[in-house]
């Protein structure tokens, strides 16, 4: 009851000059970014620390957000990425065994800007029709400045997104069983790649998103895995011309989402921006080989162009049921699998979690090559 | 896979009548199923023995039976038919046992029969006990610890290992029928002993109980490909204990993080690819709401409740998809019907949440026990949607049509918070939502419920919300805002100002979201809508974009199935909407069942699930502005909106509502009659116990009482003396009915029903029915007769002028029931419904007389003349159709089952013959009777009875059935020359009628008393004995003569020929 009348207003002003009036929840203040929505019904805490939203101000469809409330396991980063955060309805008395504390604290806490109280599906469906479109949060009254505002809004754009998100060192992190040795590629990856790995006895050596192909070699890793990350792939150039390199090096790669990107960038292909993205957990999926569809939890952006991959480098191997949009690519040039979608889940189904086991696969015949 | 080349003709089986656990829903999975079966250009054969649905109509498959569901009149129709597959998973539990025993039997293989959408093996896993548990075994699923026992030792002795309390739940019964908590040894021996007498296969599990856990059910989908997906998650508000067709369920589930959420969702897909079902499957689990933990409860390995409520709630087709699949098609190849872009292989996301609440039956039976445990005892259910779990639930209280508009009920109002917690603490019952409710507005703690319900706190926390906004608006002044969010948290304007106490400074009006699959992620033209308060009117913005020009028409449904407003009117609801669109208007219906085709959203041009009161119907009236709306189709609930609508200037088709007010208004009425010269049953309207027993005494006993308005006969007695006088008028002043109580002369004649279609000149009488049981017991639970068999020429001429003149004085426009008494060669009129009826359906597929579709077209001005009608009585058929009632009193402990003006059943069945014997032996068959040849026949009548019964007995007496008799009964029947056994009377001691009954010696009872209802009498445990021991056990002397000349006809079901109606 406190929450829907309670609550100083708060307005998101978009880049068209649509204004919804809501109320504030988390952090005050204004905050740009790119407004997306995503149409999970669970995994909350999973998106709000995925750093593949950076930048962005993430629109929940689901209604009733925070339910469970938040606790300290299910987190797949340190911090938040998000820049602002839309719900219709957030929960002030979470329940779950498992929960220790309010998605209100957390936002507060990561001095997240949120908003409540608006038809979220009024937006969802505006943004559907004009496509990803910047906006803003702000706690205070915005019809005075509104021209100022707008005209920031529309300049805003992400930039340096991995550089901002990658981590500056490396770290190993070792199972209790060791069979494999993976070089994780930080993009700004998601916790439960990382785990998806150890439980597969992998040690995972995470290393900065600038890392090159000797470094890489020197550790002499099974496998390399390139993460899911944020922003527009086509900005990383140093990135991509380093993964020509280390993909010559001939140790199985496994790419994931932005990773999945880059290495298609690296082969020759081309990305675009799509209309509003996949964000989801309900995203259906083909497997062109076996013919069967899975449901996948994906948070793209930006797409790989299937037309564009030059077909004696690699072929597609996942598509889209809905847009047929490419979702994974079979490298046939370099020892490279990728897919657009999340096979580590979290949030979202874990039906593609096999992908890890086709990658280890890989790594044992390579170890047994070597 | 594209559809399979070797599939040309497919045999649909369908459920059979509506009992508790197996309703409405499964009309709507067979009429789906025949639809899609009859797009990809197949033959379809049905055969189905209720003949209230839509499934069994002529436009929905090539060749109908509406025929008993026995395993031999199955086999019949294959031979007749010749089908190459059988669809068996769409018809409920019923259709997949059939299925499997023609599959066991080796029937489908020698006669070249495909079995589609299931294969034995399958099921076999899924519904044996044992191989269910060995299977989850085997692909490391957890299930909670049990035993499959098929002896009452056993069980014991299991119990003693795994400690009580225990549940017991026996194998391959209908919604858990026979099943139960038991806390001890005792407890344990009388559920167990019940439970292995009404398996099939006499086995039943005894099983760890694990009360309090999350019970979360997930809606699975798989095709021969090995794709799977899950369309929707459902959590119970209600923990593990209650069966879920009596929880209140929430979609999707709630108090889940992604964790728990993916790791059920992943257990459901591998339950469902190991058990390798095609189609849909319902997986249930309980999860412990402390660890992660979790158990699976039940698999179904077919369409369910559940589906039917989970494509409602999402948008997705469950049963259409599952037929697809069932002849060959892949999730990847059907197109989502909602975008029309996008595909079946994907799974739902809601920007919604979605409530189902129960509709019991125990305002009609006042003594049933109402506890709710692992046996199934509501009858029917709405579904409410909304933006927030407060609008939603508020919505969902005021569709179950319980005579509150809020959670605040009265009689918990009442009682002080001991009295409360008292009455919580002894077990879960089903107004448990609106205790819980009361005692947070009484300021008792979320912990100290959760404690003692062991309710989520979540759940707790939103009534408490709801407690919160309440108290909110009951204190200051009543500000703009404050109206805002109690719209928003789903109040309707008359409930905020009598808890304010003050006007509505501004009135807001809903606006309309859309159900599209796919929270808003991909454009949708589905025309299905849900109220809210916000900023955007998608309906609105539908209806710009699509406006073709033509008029709308709205067609009010009929709201939650109940005893006394069942399929039949969804029947009507549907077929109205049918006729709309031929005729080139925009039909939109209104109603809020989730079980139903009139909720299905390509039944209509749109779709509003939403609550049936005049604020929520004028709501959707100000965003259609339809050129008119009709009433007459969907029931009471419809009905109920007539006067409100007219004062409100909507243009009402059909009957006005001064006219239907004139009907249903004593005094009106009983001016209308004499104008008429139309003679009924004297009677007077009273308002106190005093005057009651005074008009009483006046008539002369016995005397018929009810309240003015009536459904279904709700709370009406015959009343035998002043004691049953002062016994009915507290029931009634205890349910605060505030209408007056009308007392008639009770007259015990025969009873005739009519069902005519007026123009407003002229009427025409499809057919006349007569009931097989006399005036006071209810139509709908009489054996019902078409064409009418023994009625004079003079009589029959006197009704069709009766009907003449009531059609012609109400003015009705469109359809009006009326309902007879003929009394010593003199017709009577009861009572004048101008609306449709129980019968239409039924009246319409054996006259080959489409009524619902003429009176629509009446209702829009065609004449009966145009129509090619002549004014009067329908020339009779060649068939004589006999409909007979179906109860559900093995799932309802402690209520009576005499037959008396208050309906019982929850459903029927239909047979149709050459001559009323065939006739009446198959409905009788299809209702589930034995026909048992041999045995011993109890008896034990009232006085007044005792002449009557000596030519029936005499007739088992000739057919070589033992006679037993309790003693006044007994020595009459000796007087007459007929040899009867007496039993002692339970108050006599042992052996006595009980015992009997146990003993298994009896094969039909006839039992009538001149009291009932209360379950500690004799009589009353005589037959609720009989119900438990699945004896044929009849009330009415007229039934027990009408079973006993069957019996003597000496033909059987070999004896009579199948009918395809499609051929009447």
């Amino acid at each position: 009851m406190a929450l829907i009348k309670d609550g100083s207003p708060a307005w998101l002003v978009l880049a068209d000059g649509q204004v919804f009036k809501g109320r504030s929840f988390g952090e005050t203040g204004t905050v740009i970014g790119e407004v997306v929505f995503t149409t999970g019904m669970t995994g909350y805490q999973e998106t709000l620390t995925d750093p593949s939203y950076y930048g962005q101000i993430v629109t929940q469809t689901f209604p009733l957000i925070g339910n469970y409330g938040v606790n300290s396991q299910d987190f797949e980063s340190t911090q938040s990425y998000v820049s602002g955060y839309i719900v219709r309805e957030w929960c002030n008395a979470p329940s779950n065994f498992r929960s220790e504390d309010s998605i209100d604290h957390f936002l507060k806490r990561h001095h997240i800007i949120g908003l409540c109280g608006i038809d979220t599906r009024r937006l969802t469906r505006s943004l559907r029709e004009a496509g990803v479109m910047n906006g803003a949060i702000t706690t205070s009254d915005p019809t005075e400045i509104m021209d100022t505002l707008l005209s920031q809004i529309r300049a805003y754009s992400i930039v340096d997104a991995v550089k901002t998100v990658t981590g500056t060192e490396s770290h190993t992190y070792t199972p209790d069983n060791v069979k494999y040795r993976v070089v994780l590629l930080d993009f700004g990856y998601k916790r439960y790649i990382r785990k998806s790995l150890m439980n597969r006895a992998c040690e995972v050596i995470v290393v900065p998103a600038g890392t090159t192909a000797e470094e890489i070699a020197a550790i002499a890793p099974d496998g390399i895995m390139l993460s899911n990350g944020p922003g527009d792939p086509a900005e990383n150039t140093q990135v991509i011309e380093n993964l020509k390199s280390i993909a010559k090096l001939g140790i199985p790669i496994f790419g994931i989402c932005l990773g999945h990107q880059l290495m298609a960038l690296a082969m020759g292909a081309k990305t675009e921006k799509l209309h509003y993205g996949h964000r989801g957990a309900n995203q259906p999926v083909i497997d062109l080989v076996s013919g069967k569809t899975y449901v996948t939890s994906q948070n793209h952006g930006y797409a790989v162009v299937g037309d564009t991959l030059d077909k004696s480098v690699g072929e597609v191997s996942h598509i889209n049921a809905n847009d047929k949009s490419c979702e994974g690519i079979r490298y046939t040039a370099v020892n490279a699998f990728t897919v657009q979608f999340h096979p580590e889940a979290h949030g979202g189904p874990l039906d593609t979690a096999y992908l890890f086991d086709e990658f280890t696969s890989r790594m044992d015949a390579y170890k047994e090559g070597k | 896979m594209p559809l399979r080349s070797d599939i040309k003709k497919v045999l649909v089986i369908g459920s059979g009548p509506i009992v508790i656990g197996q309703a409405a829903e499964f009309d709507y999975a067979g009429a789906q199923a025949c639809r899609a079966l009859k797009q990809e250009g197949l033959e379809v054969v049905l055969i189905n023995s209720n003949p209230a649905t839509i499934m069994t109509d002529k436009a929905m498959a090539d060749h109908i039976y509406i025929e008993p569901l026995t395993l031999d009149t199955v086999k019949r129709v294959i031979e007749i038919e010749k089908p190459d597959s059988v669809l068996s998973t769409l018809g409920g539990q019923t259709g997949l046992t059939l299925s499997m025993q023609l599959a066991a039997e080796g029937f489908l293989d020698s006669h070249n029969v495909k079995l589609l959408g299931a294969n034995p093996e399958t099921i076999h896993k899924a519904e044996d006990r044992q191989a269910f548990k060995d299977t989850m075994e085997k692909i490391g699923e957890p299930c909670i610890p049990s035993k499959v026992v098929e002896t009452v030792e056993d069980a014991v002795d299991f119990a003693k290992v795994i400690s009580y309390p225990v549940i017991v739940r026996p194998a391959f019964t209908l919604g858990g029928t026979g099943g139960g908590i038991a806390n001890n040894e005792d407890e344990l021996r009388d559920i167990a002993t019940n439970g292995l007498r009404l398996s099939p296969i006499t086995q039943v599990l005894i099983e760890k109980c694990i009360s309090g856990w999350k019970e979360i059910e997930f809606e699975v989908i798989r095709d021969s490909k090995g794709n799977v997906i899950t369309v929707c998650s459902m959590e119970n508000f209600d923990p593990v204990g209650v069966h879920t067709g009596d929880s209140i369920v929430i979609a999707p589930a709630v108090t889940l993080s992604d964790r728990e959420y993916q790791m059920l969702r992943t257990a459901s897909l591998n339950i469902i690819s190991e058990l390798k079902v095609e189609g849909g499957c319902n997986c249930q689990f309980a999860l412990h709401p402390e660890s992660m933990e979790y158990a699976v409860i039940e698999v179904n390995p077919r369409v369910s409740r559940s589906s039917a409520l989970a494509s409602k709630a999402t948008g997705y087709p469950i049963a259409k998809v599952a037929t697809r699949i069932a002849i060959g098609y892949t999730l990847d190849e059907i197109i989502n019907q909602v975008t029309g872009k996008t595909y079946a292989c994907f799974e739902p996301a809601l920007d919604y949440v979605v409530i189902k609440f129960p509709k019991w039956a125990f305002d009609k039976f006042v003594y049933a026990k109402r506890t709710l445990g692992t046996q199934m005892k509501a009858t029917g259910e709405v579904m409410a949607i909304g933006t927030s779990f407060e609008q939603a639930m508020m919505k969902a209280v005021r569709s179950t049509e319980l005579g509150v508009d809020s959670m605040n009920m009265k009689k918990f109002e009442e009682m002080s918070v001991e009295q409360l917690l008292e009455h919580v603490r002894k077990g879960v019952e089903d107004e448990r939502s609106f205790e819980v409710f009361a005692l947070l507005k009484k300021g008792v703690s979320i912990q100290k419920i959760h404690e003692i319900t062991l309710i989520d706190e979540w759940f707790l926390d939103k009534l408490l919300n709801l407690v919160e906004l309440e108290n909110w608006l009951a204190e200051g002044e009543l500000t703009e805002e404050k109206y805002s969010i109690a719209k928003q948290y789903g109040y309707l304007d008359s409930t905020i100002e009598r808890i304010s106490g003050q006007k509505c400074p501004i009135h807001q009006s809903a606006v309309y979201k859309m159900v599209d699959t796919c929270a808003g992620e991909f454009k949708a033209e589905t025309p299905y809508f849900y109220s809210t308060y916000d900023e955007e009117n998608e309906a609105k913005q539908f209806m710009e974009r699509t406006d073709k020009g033509r008029k709308k028409v709205i067609v009010f449904g009929s709201g939650p199935i109940r005893i006394g407003q069942g399929i039949e009117f969804d029947y009507c609801s549907v077929h109205c909407v049918w006729t709309l669109k031929s005729l080139g208007y925009e039909a939109i219906i209104c109603n809020n069942n989730p079980e139903t085709v009139s909720t299905d959203f390509d039944t209509g041009d749109r779709l509003y699930f939403d609550p049936l009161t005049p604020e929520d119907v004028d709501n959707i009236i100000e965003t259609e502005k339809p050129y008119g709306v009709v009433v007459q189709f969907g029931g009471q609930t419809a009905i109920k909106l007539t006067r409100h609508l007219a004062d409100s200037g909507v243009n009402i088709l059909g009957t006005s509502a001064d006219n239907i007010d004139a009907a249903e208004d004593r005094e009106r009425f009983d001016e209308l009659l004499e104008q008429c010269g139309i003679p009924r049953p004297e009677g007077f309207t009273v308002m106190t116990t005093k005057e009651a027993i005074k008009v009483a005494d006046k008539l002369g006993y016995p005397v018929l009482l009810r309240p003015s308005y009536v459904l279904g006969g709700q709370n009406m007695i015959i009343a035998h003396s002043d004691q049953d006088v002062v016994e009915y008028m507290d029931i009634i002043t205890s349910h605060m009915i505030e209408n007056p109580v009308l007392i008639d002369k009770y007259m015990m004649g025969t009873e005739v029903e009519v069902d005519a279609i007026c123009d407003g000149t002229d009427f025409l009488i499809p057919g006349i029915m007569e009931h097989i049981e006399r005036a006071g017991v209810h139509s709908g639970d009489s054996i019902s007769v078409y064409p009418a068999q023994n009625l004079s020429a003079k009589v029959r001429e006197t009704i069709i002028e009766y009907t003449r003149r009531l059609s012609l004085a109400l003015h009705v426009i469109g359809l009006v029931n009326i309902q007879y008494v003929v009394y010593r060669g003199e017709v009577y009129v009861i009572e004048v419904n101008p609306r449709s009826s129980r019968t239409v359906p039924y009246i319409s597929k054996v006259t080959g007389i489409p009524m619902v579709d003429i009176a629509t077209k009446i209702l829009f001005g065609a004449t009966l003349k145009e129509l090619g009608y002549k004014s009067g009585l329908y020339p009779e058929g060649d068939y004589v159709a006999v409909k007979v009632p179906v109860f559900s009193f093995e799932k309802l402990q402690d209520v009576d089952t005499m037959l008396g003006p208050e309906m019982k059943s929850t459903g029927e069945c239909l047979g149709i013959g050459h001559n009323f014997e065939d006739a009446l032996l198959k409905g009788l068959v299809a209702a589930g009777y034995d026909l048992k040849r041999e045995g011993g026949v109890l008896i034990s009548v009232r006085d007044s009875e005792k002449r009557e019964i000596v030519p029936i007995a005499e007739k088992f007496s000739r057919m070589g059935f033992d006679l037993y008799a309790t003693s006044g009964t007994a020595s009459y029947l000796n007087r007459n020359m007929i040899a009867t056994n007496t039993v002692r009377k339970i108050s006599e001691g042992s052996p006595n009628t009980i015992d009997l009954l146990e003993s298994g010696k009896i094969h039909y009872m006839i039992s009538t008393s001149a009291k009932g209802r209360m379950p500690a009498r004799d009589s009353v445990k005589m037959r609720r004995k009989s119900i438990e021991r699945s004896i044929c056990s009849l009330t009415a002397v007229d039934t027990a003569n009408a079973l006993a000349n069957v019996l003597l006809s000496g033909r059987s079901m070999d004896d009579v020929k199948l009918v395809d109606i499609t051929k009447i």
